[in-house]
């Protein structure tokens, strides 16, 4: 039989062929072997490394785990756009997420998860494959569970809302990573802000069912809001010192655009007391739910299979 | 706009003179050859494009000792695409003699789609993906754009301006979906960030 080419061979006809170095690049994350290579990541002066550390962590976790539950979503979205459109708002959530990491390790070496001699897992996927629940510092907001679609997107909403404000002035921090991370981030945000807003209101003047169920969903996510916005003492240290936001900086800047998203929605906000953390401990302290646990568990399971695995 | 062939470490504090005149011209001559090789890359996702086309490859330095180093940019944060991107571009470098060429990343400034250049922008029209708009400048207090997007956006296969937003997402971090509602076929935009 003839040989059918349809094109003349390039390095791209395998995905194997033109890789060099490792072949590193189908487990853990993206791949860049240092997603900071060449990147100046020298701690400013006057600032505590561990509590820069600290709240990078704080950013990354966020992001890691609401791009963990976005995903979810993969395959079973109600229409094959919407699904794409998620899988794409969990990738940028991602790959913040794996700068903040990287930038936290690089901070503060001391708090990534020792490894056996030898393996080759980066810093930013230790932190993320072999942390335990207690030492996330996400807020719960992104950890609980998925519910149906109009809960992902108010969740999308208020998440995207607030950080997006928190980057844009994060923009101006002293460390210059996490400056230019709040840059690139910032844009991404707004545009999953515009989506999740658009359907909000599509969802509230939509059927009498799609309003129920946009009802429900901000009910039941409103007394993980506040959490979002109360600020932590180590949001309260890099702020003051000139790396951080705290966020009670930018809340009326958030509570005008979600209420100019409310009004258009013809939605008042909840009136639901806050959900309490334990003595005073929250997700920023590394108390969660237990829905926390449960999403690692599954997150995890096969990177702490193989520590030493290369992938 | 691109930085091109710019940034170098070559020193420049060895005094004037002749000798320090030939280090700048070979530091200038490896420092052309290095970008002429680089930018023979194409994105592995859009192979229309080169990474100089794209906005990506940001500079080519070249180290006191030689060493070449090539800085890039993400065009998202979660971009797949950034270790095949190091891997084509170390393998072009080496094909064209820098044995020991490094890859940087750049992420200051943000990458911005305004960056992908004229040849790039026809490249992809003419691979039938619609090229981005100006990016938006969000300034001020953050807000949530209620009303679609409005994109002066035309078919790239038969140019009608009669087309329809299918999703502000894509195949790709940096595209969305249309419709044409002239031709009815279905094509890329590249976003505008």
């Amino acid at each position: 039989m003839a040989d059918v080419r349809t094109h003349e061979p390039d390095a791209h006809d395998s995905v194997y062929a033109g890789l060099l170095g490792s072949d590193a690049h189908w487990a853990f994350g993206t791949d860049f072997e240092d997603p900071l290579a060449g990147v100046d990541t020298t701690v400013p002066a006057g600032v505590e490394p561990a509590a820069l550390a600290a709240y990078c962590l704080m950013l990354g976790d966020d992001a890691l785990v609401l791009s963990h539950r976005i995903s979810e979503w993969c395959s079973r979205a109600p229409d094959l756009e919407e699904d794409i459109a998620l899988a794409n708002i969990a990738l940028d959530l991602l790959g913040q997420a794996r700068l903040l990491l990287a930038r936290a390790a690089a901070a503060d070496p001391g708090i990534v998860p020792a490894l056996p001699e030898g393996s080759p897992v980066p810093d930013e996927d230790r932190l993320a494959f072999f942390r335990e629940d207690d030492r996330f510092r996400n807020v719960r907001l992104a950890e609980v569970p998925n519910g149906d679609f109009a809960e992902t997107i108010v969740r999308i909403l208020l998440f995207s809302v607030a950080r997006a404000a928190l980057f844009s002035r994060l923009a101006g921090s002293r460390d210059a990573v996490l400056a230019a991370v709040a840059v690139k981030g910032g844009k991404e945000l707004a545009y999953h802000g515009d989506f999740a807003g658009r359907w909000f209101v599509t969802l509230a003047r939509g059927t009498e069912e799609s309003r129920r169920r946009l009802l429900a969903a901000l009910d039941g996510l409103w007394p993980l809001w506040p959490e979002v916005l109360t600020t932590h003492p180590v949001e309260r240290a890099v702020a003051e010192a000139g790396v951080g936001v705290d966020p009670a900086d930018v809340r009326a800047e958030v509570d005008a655009a979600l209420d100019a998203v409310l009004a258009a929605a013809g939605v008042e906000r909840p009136d639901r007391a806050p959900l309490a953390g334990v003595r005073g401990r929250t997700g920023r302290d590394g108390c969660h739910t237990e829905a926390l646990s449960r999403m690692l568990a599954e997150m995890q399971v096969v990177a702490r299979a193989h520590p030493r695995g290369l992938w | 706009m691109i930085a091109g062939s710019t940034g170098r470490r070559a020193s420049a504090d060895g005094g004037a003179g002749a000798a320090t005149a030939d280090a700048d011209d070979r530091v200038s001559e490896v420092r052309e050859r290095a970008w002429a090789a680089a930018s023979r890359v194409v994105d592995p996702e859009l192979p229309m494009l080169t990474l100089v086309d794209l906005g990506v490859l940001r500079g080519i330095e070249v180290g006191d000792d030689g060493a070449v180093v090539a800085a890039i940019t993400p065009t998202y944060s979660g971009c797949p695409a950034m270790a095949t991107m190091r891997d084509d571009l170390l393998r072009e470098l080496q094909d064209a003699g820098f044995a020991d060429a490094r890859i940087r990343i750049a992420l200051d400034p943000a990458w911005t789609s305004d960056w992908i250049t004229p040849e790039g922008r026809a490249a992809l029209a003419a691979a039938g993906i619609s090229p981005p708009g100006a990016a938006p400048r969000r300034e001020g207090p953050v807000a949530v754009r209620l009303l679609p997007t409005r994109r002066a956006v035309r078919c790239p296969q038969c140019g009608s301006e009669d087309v329809a937003l299918s999703s502000e997402f894509g195949s790709t971090a940096c595209k969305a979906m249309y419709r044409c509602l002239a031709c009815r076929e279905p094509f890329d935009h590249v976003k505008e960030i």
